[in-house]
């Protein structure tokens, strides 16, 4: 490959890249010549400037056509542009977060942080836009091991590094799973690219592929299953959350698991519908989706039924994100037309709820110094402002009507009762365990509303945390009012089907 | 103009107000939500007369539209009315500002956000009975859960926060299976507009793919859980008694007057309405829950030694002769129905209205204690019999007619059902008798009466206007009827009766 041909593909698709990929190596070399007493607080609004760039350069890419270049290792289609600016949202609210957090912290490695963050968002968005095996992983690795560090950067701390500990020894078995699943993919194909591997597993004739090609996919599975929190690779979420740092838990609870969906879709949804299932009428994907299904129920019953007894808010936390994983797998499971947008409007709503939950969170740990259920007792009486807005994400996040969590959880059922077969069974065990979660969701709200606060302080407003709360606020009522707006600009933007041509 | 919408959030003017105001502020709050809960009333008595003039009220926005390509799932926000709704709106304008006026003196302490819930929770109660489109109601149905869940947790007694979750839980799993029945009708049907249900339903040849015969019977059924708890029907009440006990007697007023009136409403608008032959199939077992309903409520009611227990009891009662109106499938039985719908919620608002006054002056509902309440208070005694009298069905109360076109419609389908349901009301005017003549005949046991006030000025208000209307409802029954017809006819054609 000369130096021209490098030159002639049409690079100024991977802008958003581009801009986080500069903005990382430029911070990081800043910090390395930058005298130690300077301080790094301004790292947080540079990164978070160059992620609105990102965004703002990938919503321009919005409804262009498909376009893929270097064989398919990146490709740029409507389910990228589409779950790639959830990722970018995110993190800039993470990021948002991050400022008010590192303000009142520990952390000596300011600068670190913000591009530790960067380099995890672009490992997340080249998982987006791969079809190929190889670079997923790479992309995969790059979101891990910036995760793992950034888990354990209070360094001092023995409970973040406890956390980094564990996190990096689970990670490391599921990524040995993940891969383990991948050479099998390879070894039935002999191919590392989406669509030929496709191809490949299709032409194999049912009597000496069928055996290996379920094993792939059970193995693939359980080794995503760790970035999404669910079962079987599950039991990591409450401890890791717990020790890291909050921005890190935000980050790793809303980011990091729309990118380990971004990479099931994308590697599940290329291989598999088209190869012959176990019914003559079915395609293999299918055919698998009890597997699934299960995995599903069983993350949202366990999630919310741990959750009934966290007294540490963070743990709580841990477990609802675990019963979201399990309540967004049930469109992957349903397989109708409606699934990509039923995922997409639901993990928007999760990115604002979430996080802003999580953003209020951040206030009241640090000004209690614990993260004991018991330091929301009385906020009304202290802010009521700030208890409307907690109030707000809490009902989002048990999906009453009037809050984006309704919204995306009706979509959802929609489209899982629209498919063929409807998952009945899996819509009234979301349903069940949506009403098992009211109970430590409003446990919350009694604590805010009816316990007597322990000291009367004014509470104060960090500005990042702040700008994170009011978006999500704005957000999370919007969309559960008028979800018209953001449904209407995927409908007009996006073709997901795209995601299976162009190989 | 859209007068419906102007109804239903006009509530939310007095909670901005509200909002501004500083809580220790106490009679200006008292203000506003006083004349919050009037204007809404005043509109909704607009609603009526323009109903009465011929305006049907019907708006239509486009809303949502899920689904992408060729798959539509359009969600419009449609409110309209029938007769039937048009009362219940009515009625619960009516006891949401009485139970905003009497709470300005019964409620104590955190007036601010008691009023904002309430006022939210109006916001919920009118939205659901002025929806056209299934989401929408079930949008505003939630909108009542919430605030009710405060309101318990907050304002109750000493148990006020266990009977909150139980509040929650029953509720919150009724209205997952309501959500399950609408999702599935609409990734079915591609709507969820009553009317168009209903047709739908109607034209759709027997048996075919998409909405075969047991998917039918299968919304059904999840509709009658649904509404079954909110009813409440026998087994699944036992919230419904607990809420009555313990959460503060001016909550009950619109508890027992409207909340549980949706259930009603949803059994016969939406059950009935839409799946008229699949619920003509099942009326006797609809029935036979009746009866079982009457029966268990009047046995349990005729135990008990505290006062609350025997109303809660006897709402249970009064909500299986609602079942047996609808079951009866013909105009008189569903005229019962409604009738009782909105009968009871006046009484049970009156009955509810007088314990708290009761309990305000004697600190206790055990009926031991209450005894002698004559003597010291005349007028609120005198009121008492008045809404025990509707209760156990006098002629010339609102409760008369009910319970007697209820009967009506059911002798002509089902007379055996119908002969034992009759034994409950018998049971009826022994338990009410019972209370009525052991409060206030006797001796006062508890305090001297010089220390038992009678009805205050301000009390007298909302009783006096409940008791008129029970007895004007029951003298004059077309009041109602007028503007029930209609209703009764468009659910009979369906129903082929």
């Amino acid at each position: 490959m000369d130096i021209g041909t490098l030159l002639s593909y049409p690079w100024e698709i991977m802008m958003p890249e581009f801009i986080i990929l500069i903005a990382a190596t430029g911070l990081s070399l800043t910090d390395l010549f930058l005298p130690s007493r300077v301080n790094r607080r301004i790292f947080g609004w540079i990164s978070a400037a160059a992620v609105l760039a990102a965004l703002i350069s990938l919503l321009t890419q919005a409804g262009s056509e498909p376009a893929q270049i270097l064989h398919n290792t990146y490709r740029l289609d409507s389910f990228s542009i589409s779950f790639k600016a959830l990722l970018l949202f995110g993190t800039l609210l993470v990021l948002l977060i991050s400022t008010s957090y590192l303000a009142r912290s520990d952390v000596e490695e300011q600068g670190e942080w913000y591009y530790l963050f960067l380099a995890a968002l672009l490992g997340a968005m080249m998982m987006a836009s791969s079809a190929d095996l190889i670079t997923l992983f790479v992309g995969l690795e790059l979101l891990a091991i910036a995760s793992y560090i950034l888990t354990g950067i209070r360094k001092k701390s023995a409970e973040s590094n406890e956390a980094a500990m564990k996190y990096a020894i689970n990670g490391g078995i599921a990524t040995a799973v993940t891969l383990f699943g991948f050479s099998y993919l390879y070894g039935l194909s002999g191919s590392t690219n989406l669509g030929d591997i496709s191809r490949e597993i299709s032409a194999l004739s049912a009597d000496h592929g069928h055996a290996l090609t379920v094993a792939a996919f059970i193995i693939t599975f359980v080794g995503l299953s760790f970035k999404l929190a669910t079962v079987p690779f599950h039991m990591w979420a409450p401890d890791i959350y717990q020790g890291s740092p909050l921005p890190v838990m935000a980050f790793l609870s809303v980011v990091s698991k729309t990118a380990g969906f971004i990479i099931l879709f994308r590697v599940m949804l290329s291989i598999f519908p088209t190869v012959q299932g176990f019914q003559p009428d079915e395609s293999l994907y299918q055919s698998v989706m009890i597997f699934v299904s299960i995995a599903a129920g069983l993350t949202m019953i366990i999630g919310n039924i741990l959750a009934l007894r966290q007294n540490n808010i963070k743990r709580l936390f841990a477990y609802s994100s675990i019963a979201h994983a399990g309540y967004l797998l049930v469109p992957f499971v349903a397989f109708s037309q409606m699934m990509f947008e039923s995922t997409w409007f639901y993990l928007l709503a999760y990115v604002f709820m979430n996080l802003g939950a999580l953003a209020v969170l951040h206030i009241i740990i640090s000004e209690n110094q614990s993260a004991h259920i018991s330091g929301f007792a009385g906020l009304y009486q202290r802010s009521p402002v700030l208890t409307v807005c907690m109030t707000i994400f809490l009902l989002s996040l048990a999906g009453i009507p009037g809050t984006a969590g309704f919204m995306g959880k009706l979509h959802i059922f929609i489209g899982a009762l629209f498919a063929d077969p409807s998952r009945y069974v899996l819509v009234s065990v979301m349903l069940v365990t949506t009403v098992v979660s009211y109970i430590y969701y409003f446990s919350i709200m009694l604590h805010m509303y009816m316990r007597p606060p322990k000291r009367y302080t004014k509470i104060t407003w960090p500005i990042g945390a702040t700008l994170t709360i009011a978006l999500c606020v704005a957000g999370t009522l919007l969309l559960g009012i008028f979800p018209g707006a953001a449904l209407q600009f995927l409908q007009e933007y996006f073709w997901f089907n795209d995601m299976f041509t162009l190989n | 103009m859209d007068w419906l919408s102007l109804l239903i959030f006009s509530p939310i003017l007095g909670m901005l107000l509200l909002a501004t105001v500083h809580r220790k502020n106490e009679s200006l709050i008292k203000a506003i939500a006083v004349s919050a809960t009037a204007l809404s009333m005043v509109i909704a008595v607009l609603v009526f007369v323009l109903f009465h003039q011929g305006i049907s009220h019907a708006v239509s926005y486009q809303w949502i539209n899920f689904g992408h390509d060729n798959i539509v799932f359009l969600l419009n926000y449609e409110l309209g009315v029938q007769g039937f709704s048009v009362l219940l709106l009515l009625l619960t304008s009516v006891l949401t500002l009485l139970a905003a006026f009497v709470a300005t003196f019964q409620i104590k302490k955190n007036l601010k956000p008691f009023f904002l819930w309430l006022l939210i929770m109006e916001v919920g109660m009118l939205g659901v009975f002025s929806s056209e489109n299934l989401v929408l109601f079930f949008l505003f149905f939630e909108m009542t859960l919430v605030p009710m869940f405060f309101l318990i947790g907050r304002w109750g007694d000493r148990e006020r926060e266990r009977t909150a979750y139980r509040f929650l839980i029953y509720n919150g799993l009724g209205s997952a299976v309501l959500l399950l029945a609408i999702s599935a009708l609409f990734a079915r049907t591609g709507t969820t507009n009553i009317a168009l249900l209903q047709e739908i339903m109607a034209n759709e040849v027997q048996g075919s793919a998409a909405i075969s015969e047991t998917f039918r019977n299968g919304i059904l059924w999840a509709m009658l859980i649904a509404f079954g708890i909110k009813m409440p029907i026998v087994p699944l009440h036992t919230w419904m008694v607990r809420v009555h006990v313990h959460a503060p007697p001016v909550l009950v007023i619109i508890h027992a007057g409207v909340l549980l009136k949706i259930g009603a409403y949803g059994i016969i608008t939406f059950g009935a309405g839409i799946f008229p032959e699949q619920f003509a199939q099942i009326s006797t077992f609809i029935a036979i829950l009746g009866v079982i309903n009457i029966l268990y409520g009047a046995l349990l009611a005729l135990g008990q030694t505290e006062l609350k227990h025997v109303l809660a009891y006897s709402s249970v009662s009064h909500m299986g002769i609602v079942l047996l109106g609808v079951a009866a499938l013909n105009q008189p039985g569903y005229h019962g129905a409604i009738f009782q719908t909105l009968s009871h919620g006046v009484i049970a608002a009156l009955l509810f209205l007088i314990v708290g006054i009761v309990h305000s002056r004697t600190q206790s509902t055990q009926l031991k204690d209450l005894t002698g309440l004559a003597k010291a208070m005349p007028i609120a005694s005198g009121c008492w019999l008045v809404a025990g009298m509707a209760t156990l069905g006098l002629p010339g109360t609102s409760g008369f007619i009910s319970e007697l076109l209820a009967f009506l419609g059911l002798f002509e389908t089902e007379p055996i059902l119908a002969g034992v349901g009759m034994v409950g009301l018998i049971l009826t005017t022994v338990y009410v008798m019972r209370i009525i003549l052991s409060m206030t005949h006797g001796k006062h046991t508890l305090k001297p009466p010089t220390e038992l006030r009678d009805l205050t000025h301000s009390e007298m208000a909302p009783v006096f206007v409940l008791v008129l209307l029970i007895i004007a409802i029951g003298v004059w029954p077309s009041l109602l009827t007028s503007t029930l017809n209609l209703t009764v006819q468009t659910i009979s054609i369906g129903i082929g009766g």
